[in-house]
């Protein structure tokens, strides 16, 4: 903002007023987003928590913090899926400015894939552990790819003949293809959730680490998205065309100028957006157990609020809003109650806005300038 | 220098658009081979005679033209409802449509004068329903609060005000919550304005849905959720009755009475100091204000007013609907408005008037009461309503590309996106209408 970066100027003298307000700008949103962890530790620590009843018919009180790390353990397995489709969300954003309505539906496309490709594959509830490690990671694949080659259609066919339009054009093209996509699920998984067959037990317990649970779809959720983070992080940084990309997100033009070719960056960028999708929409799908064509849109949204609360354009923020917000929603469903969790996450995302608009780790970039 | 850069350097337009570009490329060289050599000067002479006659038609007319235009689509207006039954779909649909009309003017004064992206004006559509729940039912029935109601609502539990006088509290309440909104914003730059509202818009959907568990005491709760709030008193104007919801007519009568007000302040807003003031601020922030232009009052106006035009035509719906239901505030329906005045041509006030008409008729008349039957007439069994999501984001993609600055730019934006243009067609001095 103009504004505000006149207000940057150093002053010869600090009032205290700036200086609290530069505090609060470097430490408020920390201590925000650490109060409500922090009051739910304090209350199950001084007034307990119930697990359950004794013999004798007594509510069985406990008095530690294991059940906030239960609640963060499925909270951060929550947040991996939110940082697969956060970083499809901040990738886009980085390098065309677009807010990418229609990502949250390619993810969704991305379940419905998933699933069918299950019952195509004879994946059940029967098959042994090597048949579906090796079903589960051809339908891995598979989604990807299909996400991935979707998002760039998408890209081809909706935003590339509007890189010269005024900058909300193809905004709209974007909500239009929200729009085209939930129609596709709707023919074809009908207007109501789908439970679909619980291939890996989803939760029975792994193990246990001094008192906290780790379910089979947590450790799943951590063994997909990990790698996929770190594969892509590799990626941006160390080979031409992360280069190329980084090069693009900071100024197209001078990127061109360099021999850079512009569209076939942005499409991978769009390829790389959808694959981290479909990949999200398998994991959803098995963590989950039910699908239905609306799923991309709260999932879109929840993502982008993860990706604007890391710094958008900033695909480590992306992450680490991906698993803050599903940590505060884990925190919200199990004490508040589910219905208030999307009020709780858009506080904490107007919160973000307030004290710190760059996000967690935004640099100061071309759209974040 | 980033400011400037971001305003202007976009991604550099693509070089060929693929395959299938080439192709098209190909044809229509192929094309305009075959055509004889003259084609192209006749063309010109007959494009240049028809702007002559144009011209000249322009020139002929009197200069009470468009006033008396506008007089006689007032006129059409007002009449249009006889010619169709009380209780015609498509009298429904054009009712519904005014009042989306509205919606989009207040929209267009925020996006599109003051270039605030607005992505949570269902909160004032919200704010604007429930005000006609809270003081025209016995939602709150320990009070006892008439005025200036029928006779009917006079002797029952709850708050019944006028609905004019619920139109003035909606938009009171929805001036101040549009202040409320825009505080945060006033420090951040358009993408972080979006998301800001946004979730302000989700908030108050999420508020809506669990508005049962909110106790304002005395057993009494925000609001009914998805039970919805129903029994809601018909708008009543003393010495001339209540409305009924099976005579549509007066319900139109209503709306367009509401819009002819709404469109009468946007078309003096435009040109006032204020109008002018906003699209200095959205042109070149530094600039308007080195120029004196106070931004933090004229930003929160630009929401303030926005915010009321919403909240009239939210009370509208909310009264017309008859039932106050949670799942009315959606998200869908703030990119729905918003679509409505970037595909009408982002600024322009009819622009937002004709591409309101135009979605809401694709979307309330011609996909279930129009397209619905075509299926049925060719004989085959297909249900065209499960399509009807996606024929309106297939519209919406078709609409961006063949015409991204939307169906009537405004103006001045028409000009900035035509660089080159003949000196005697930039009128930029010209005084606004």
């Amino acid at each position: 903002m103009e504004a505000q970066s006149i207000s940057r100027i150093p002053l010869t003298s600090t009032t205290p007023v700036q200086a609290l307000r530069r505090y609060i700008g470097r430490w408020g949103l920390i201590v925000a987003l650490l109060a409500l962890p922090a009051y739910y530790g304090v209350r199950d620590l001084t007034h307990g928590y119930q697990v359950g009843y004794n013999a004798a018919g007594h509510a069985v009180v406990r008095h530690d913090l294991s059940q906030l790390g239960f609640n963060f353990v499925s909270g951060l397995s929550n947040g991996s899926i939110w940082a697969l489709v956060a970083m499809g969300y901040t990738l886009v954003y980085g390098i065309i400015e677009l807010i990418n309505f229609a990502h949250g539906d390619v993810f969704m496309i991305g379940s419905f894939t998933s699933v069918s490709l299950w019952a195509t594959l004879g994946l059940g509830l029967a098959t042994g552990p090597l048949g579906l490690v090796f079903g589960l990671l051809a339908t891995l694949l598979i989604a990807m790819f299909v996400c991935g080659s979707l998002n760039v259609l998408i890209e081809r066919v909706g935003y590339r003949p509007l890189r010269a339009a005024p900058k909300l054009a193809p905004l709209i093209t974007a909500v239009g293809f929200s729009f085209i996509l939930q129609n596709v699920g709707l023919l074809w998984r009908g207007g109501s959730p789908v439970g679909v067959s619980d291939l890996i037990h989803e939760n029975d317990t792994m193990f246990r680490i001094s008192g906290v649970i780790f379910h089979r779809a947590d450790v799943l959720a951590f063994a997909v998205t990990i790698p996929l983070v770190f594969a892509l992080t590799w990626f941006i940084a160390h080979t031409r065309p992360g280069r190329a990309m980084r090069a693009t997100a900071q100024d197209p033009e001078a990127a061109r100028l360099m021999g850079i070719n512009v569209d076939t960056t942005i499409s991978l960028t769009f390829l790389i957006g959808g694959m981290l999708a479909g990949a999200a929409g398998l994991v959803y799908a098995m963590y989950e157990t039910t699908i239905w064509y609306f799923q991309g849109f709260d999932a879109g949204l929840i993502a982008f609020t993860a990706a604007v609360m890391g710094g958008i354009g900033n695909v480590r923020g992306a992450v680490l809003g991906g698993l803050i917000i599903g940590c505060i929603q884990q925190l919200s469903d199990a004490r508040l109650g589910p219905q208030w969790t999307p009020a709780v996450v858009f506080g904490y995302l107007i919160l973000v806005m307030i004290l710190r608009p760059r996000g967690l780790l935004g640099e100061e970039t071309r759209e974040a300038g | 220098m980033s400011e400037v850069r971001r305003s202007h350097a976009r991604v550099p337009a693509p070089e060929g658009a693929g395959e299938l570009g080439a192709q098209l490329r190909e044809w229509s060289d192929a094309l305009r081979r075959r055509l004889p050599p003259w084609w192209s000067r006749a063309l010109a002479v007959v494009a240049a005679q028809l702007r002559e006659w144009s011209d000249a038609l322009r020139r002929r007319l009197p200069p009470w033209w468009s006033r008396a235009l506008a007089v006689v689509v007032i006129v059409v207006g007002i009449l249009l409802p006889l010619f169709f039954s009380q209780t015609s779909d498509f009298l429904n649909a054009t009712l519904i449509a005014l009042a989306y009309v509205v919606m989009a003017l207040g929209l267009n004064v925020v996006v599109g004068f003051a270039g605030l992206l607005d992505l949570g004006y269902v909160a004032f559509y919200a704010f604007g329903a429930y005000c006609v729940a809270w003081f025209g039912s016995d939602f709150f029935f320990k009070a006892h609060v008439h005025v200036l109601v029928s006779g009917v609502a006079s002797h029952e539990i709850g708050i019944h005000l006028n609905f004019v006088l619920i139109l003035v509290c909606a938009a009171l309440i929805c001036a101040v919550a549009g202040i409320l909104i825009g505080l945060p914003t006033l420090r951040l730059r358009s993408d972080y304005i979006a998301i800001v509202t946004l979730a302000f818009g989700e908030i108050i959907g999420v508020l809506a849905v669990n508005g049962t568990s909110v106790h304002l005491g005395g057993g009494m709760t925000l609001t009914a959720g998805n039970l919805g709030i129903s029994a809601l008193d018909p708008p009543y104007f003393p010495g001339l009755g209540s409305l009924n919801t099976l005579k549509l007519r007066a319900w139109y009568w209503l709306i367009l009475a509401i819009l002819l007000l709404v469109l009468f302040v946007n078309l003096r807003l435009r040109g006032s100091r204020l109008g002018r003031a906003w699209i200095a601020l959205r042109e070149d922030e530094v600039a308007a204000v080195s120029m004196g232009i106070p931004a933090v009052r004229t930003k929160l106006l630009a929401y303030a007013i926005g915010a009321t035009f919403g909240g009239m035509s939210g009370v509208f719906l909310g009264a017309y609907y008859t039932v106050i239901d949670a799942d009315y505030f959606a998200f869908s329906f703030s990119i729905f408005v918003l679509s409505m005045i970037i595909v009408g041509g982002l600024g322009s006030i009819w622009g937002a008037v004709l591409g309101a008409l135009l979605l809401s008729y694709i979307n309330y008349y011609l996909i279930p009461d129009v397209l619905n039957s075509i299926p049925r007439d060719l004989g085959l069994n297909f249900d065209l309503t499960q399509l009807s999501f996606g024929i309106f984001g297939f519209l919406l993609v078709l609409v961006m590309i063949l015409r991204p600055q939307g169906l009537f730019p405004e103006r001045r934006r028409q000009l900035e996106l035509t660089a080159a243009i003949a000196p005697q067609d930039a009128e930029l001095s010209e005084p606004p209408a």
